[in-house]
């Protein structure tokens, strides 16, 4: 069963994905961009999926390459569970 | 990083012929082996009872890869094996020969899709385990034919060439995550599905002599093993030298 999709929800999810992909945990914030975070494309789309794993959304190629910071990402999961 | 516990490797079109011989090599690897078969039941059986009969793990895997039901297929892989799937062998592979001004819609689309796009789906569903457990081993059955021209197989050289493409470019984007993707090019080998062809090529192979399955899968059984971790986008080619 997916989980609900609220903003803080999907905040809780990012925040914790993201030191495995070498994000130093202090730098992360809804402001931090992917790339000061050193979090690359192959990065996203793995946290794509554990995005759909937990949620159920799917986010495509096309919306990964739209998301510049990580209020971005929560911000667009968000909408897609709308 | 070494192989993990439980690991499974999915060998498409594994009932006989080549595809039997990879899943029978891996297996004595220690992989635990899935292997897949469209319509040769008896043969898949008889590929999981020589794998059983020599102490290894393996189990049979119905399914045409060309059906695009992939999810279907990994989670009952790995239900059957009690693993994550971490090494791919996309060795399905059909062959519908004629001249170019006479291949059919049907045929170039049959042999594409068989060949090539159920190879691209199966290693993009692949990488979900592989990338999660930071090891992957993709190895993508091509062929002589698609590198050197062969007449009467467009639709097969263009498959084979498409799929030492992917080859490449998938190895770029996953090798930082422990994941190699490799290509083995068979020349003639001698199996059900060239026996038609051998007579006329022998002359013309270095080795004067047809390939052996388990030759094959012996260049399979490394790319997949440790030893190979930094081997990756390649293509090795086991054609007696018709290639060079």
């Amino acid at each position: 069963m997916a989980t609900a999709v609220t903003p803080e929800a999907v905040e809780k999810v990012v925040f914790d994905a993201l030191p495995q992909f070498g994000a130093e945990p202090s730098e992360i914030s809804r402001e931090a961009s992917f790339e000061d975070l050193d979090v690359d494309s192959l990065d996203l789309a793995e946290l794509s999926q554990i995005i759909e794993d937990e949620f159920g959304v799917q986010l495509k190629g096309d919306d990964v390459g739209k998301i510049k910071t990580v209020g971005d990402a929560v911000d667009m999961v968000v909408s897609r569970a709308g | 990083m070494g192989r993990p516990e439980h690991a499974v490797a999915l060998v498409t079109g594994a009932s006989k012929g080549i595809g039997s011989a990879i899943a029978k090599a891996l297996a004595a690897d220690g992989w635990h082996v899935a292997v897949n078969y469209r319509s040769d039941e008896t043969g898949a059986k008889a590929t999981v009872a020589a794998i059983e009969g020599a102490g290894g793990t393996a189990a049979v895997l119905e399914a045409d890869v060309a059906d695009g039901a992939v999810d279907q297929l990994f989670a009952r892989a790995e239900e059957a094996l009690g693993g994550p799937v971490l090494a791919l062998v996309n060795n399905a592979g059909v062959r519908a020969d004629n001249l170019a001004v006479q291949i059919d819609d049907a045929d170039w689309d049959t042999v594409l899709n068989t060949n090539l796009s159920a190879a691209f789906r199966l290693t993009k569903r692949s990488l979900k385990p592989m990338l999660k457990a930071r090891y992957g081993r993709i190895v993508n059955i091509a062929s002589v034919v698609g590198p050197r021209a062969n007449a009467g197989q467009a639709n097969y050289a263009a498959a084979k060439a498409g799929l030492i493409g992917m080859t490449k470019t998938v190895s770029h984007e996953v090798a930082r995550r422990g994941i190699t993707v490799n290509a083995v090019a068979p020349g003639f080998i001698e199996t059900d599905m060239t026996r038609d062809l051998l007579d006329g090529v022998v002359k013309s192979i270095p080795a004067r002599r047809a390939g052996q399955p388990d030759e094959v899968a012996a260049a399979v059984r490394f790319l997949a093993s440790d030893d190979a971790a930094y081997v990756t986008g390649t293509t090795l080619f086991v054609d007696g030298g018709m290639s060079a």
